[in-house]
């Protein structure tokens, strides 16, 4: 591996995350280095969705660091954290009903130069093309999902928080979207994606952290997953 | 000369007209609170005080400073505008969080004192204030003076620019997003808390700039906004909270519902638009044009 490629991309060290009252995470760390797919697995309930909410600011009280490129994140609000060049696809999606197709796709800005173009997003997902006109909430959820991860290609962003982007979908949208994140892997793109299925992640992923209450429990590489199966089985009980 | 169920033309145009402009008013002040209301979720109690506001600053412009109402058309919104990105800054923003209530609570409360301090200092007897376009236009029907058709079609055309950027550009996607979700928006990169300043300050602009144009027709009074908001959150009601088109509709819709009532049945005529109210509340609870929420 080339130097350049083993540095720290994101590094989160000590993360703790407060909703409210609730201490949600207690200590997460882990570390995204430039141009990997690294996934988050764990129980529902262990943190994952918080984590990158943390990383991204949506949750305010936090402590501990989270650096991207060396820049410190906790403390920005989350419009500076995107604009630093991370873009986030929330579980729910987030795709706006008073927003059509395309515009739900042109609606985050551009944070940084090489993003996609219009057409080369159409071309990964033709049906968002189709359906330009719609209301954003009128496709289905396969459509909803890749119209939730093409938005965020368009702005340029280097890093992508995609939090469970599999959940619900009929298994041949579950395959195109592991076609497509190896595809945008292969454009250069870092990736930390949060997963509750493994066999999927083990489709896309470099590495895997587990989560469990809040804290990061074990780590693998994608080829040392077969060897540790039962512990999977185990920690996210399957 | 024809008549039409008894009514002489003249009086039925005029009060057609009359209505009309009513209604110009009625539609560019609901339109500030449904944009107000859509992005920040705040019942702008404040609105009718701006709207006064905007035809005292025409005023002080032009016996003060001798300043003309064209320039004042600009000048007194952006003052008026700036008023309220202070008190969106320092006041409204820290109740965002909390339920409707606070936020009216609050915008009444403002207005009270803003409209004491008018009073204090102006009485509350009205001055007048000269029409800039004086003339008129013998429409054979009926005569037609210069300056109330300004005021209609000046209404019309602000209240559908306004609606086409809301509904039509990318500016106003953003606005709509940023009503829907504005965690994820700003999660996007865009700076939300900017863009509700500045949404707040264009909708109090929107009620000075009815404040300037409504200043040569009505007295420059300090309860001329009182007088008439209570009428405006009837209509927005009606055209549904937050509704843009709602607001524009019911807005012209009313005031014409509203002269066409003083011909025909004048006692009705103040309260006709409560009737309507009550009436599309038991039907349609969201107002006309509203979703609900």
């Amino acid at each position: 591996m080339p130097e350049a490629a083993s540095v720290d991309y994101l590094e989160v060290s000590g993360l703790n995350a407060w909703y409210g009252e609730s201490h949600v995470l207690h200590g997460a760390d882990f570390s995204v280095r430039r141009g990997e797919v690294v996934t988050l697995l764990g129980r529902n309930g262990a943190g994952k969705t918080t984590t990158l909410k943390s990383i991204m600011g949506i949750v305010a009280r936090r402590t501990g660091t989270a650096r991207f490129e060396g820049r410190e994140l906790l403390g920005l609000p989350s419009d500076q954290v995107a604009r630093l060049g991370i873009a986030f696809c929330p579980e729910e999606r987030g795709i706006f009903a008073s927003l059509d197709v395309e515009e739900n796709l042109l609606l985050p800005p551009k944070v940084r130069d090489g993003g996609m173009t219009v057409d080369e997003i159409y071309q990964l997902f033709p049906n968002l093309e189709e359906r330009r006109r719609s209301q954003g909430t009128k496709l289905s959820g396969g459509e909803q999902q890749m119209l939730a991860i093409g938005r965020i290609l368009r702005t340029g962003a280097t890093l992508l928080l995609l939090d469970e982007p599999t959940e619900g979908l009929a298994p041949v949208i579950v395959q195109k979207i592991g076609q497509v994140i190896r595809e945008l892997k292969a454009r250069g793109l870092t990736i930390l994606l949060v997963e509750q299925n493994f066999r999927f992640a083990a489709t896309v992923a470099d590495r895997h952290y587990v989560m469990e209450d809040g804290r990061v429990i074990d780590q693998f590489r994608n080829d040392e997953v077969e060897t540790n199966i039962d512990k999977l089985h185990e920690y996210l009980g399957v | 000369m024809f008549e039409l169920l008894g009514i002489p033309p003249q009086a039925l145009f005029g009060q057609l007209l009359l209505g009309l402009i009513n209604g110009a008013f009625y539609a560019l002040l609901s339109l500030g609170l449904a944009v107000i209301f859509g992005l920040l979720n705040v019942i702008n109690f404040i609105h009718g005080a701006q709207y006064m506001m905007g035809a005292f600053v025409a005023w002080m412009l032009l016996n003060w400073a001798g300043i003309g109402f064209w320039p004042a058309l600009l000048i007194a919104p952006v003052v008026v505008a700036i008023t309220g990105i202070v008190i969106e800054r320092l006041l409204l923003r820290r109740l965002y969080h909390l339920d409707h209530l606070y936020g009216l609570l609050l915008t009444f409360g403002i207005a009270i004192i803003i409209e004491g301090l008018f009073r204090y200092r102006f009485g509350s007897s009205g001055q007048p204030y000269d029409n800039p376009l004086p003339g008129g236009h013998n429409l054979g029907f009926m005569y037609l003076p210069n300056y109330r058709g300004l005021v209609v079609v000046a209404s019309l055309l602000i209240c559908f620019g306004t609606w086409f950027v809301i509904e039509r550009t990318r500016l106003g996607s953003y606005l709509r997003a940023a009503t829907e979700n504005p965690t994820l928006v700003r999660a996007f990169g865009i700076n939300v808390p900017r863009m509700i300043t500045l949404t707040y300050g264009f909708g109090v602009g929107l009620a000075a700039l009815a404040g300037v144009m409504a200043a040569p027709i009505y007295q420059v009074s300090p309860l001329m906004g009182s007088n008439l908001i209570i009428v405006v959150f009837a209509v927005v009601v009606i055209g549904g909270m937050g509704s843009i088109m709602g607001s524009i509709v019911a807005g012209f819709g009313l005031g014409v519902i509203e002269g066409l009532t003083k011909v025909f049945y004048p006692e009705a005529s103040n309260t006709v638009i409560f009737v309507i109210m009550a009436i599309v509340l038991l039907i349609k609870p969201a107002g006309l044009f509203g979703t609900p929420r």
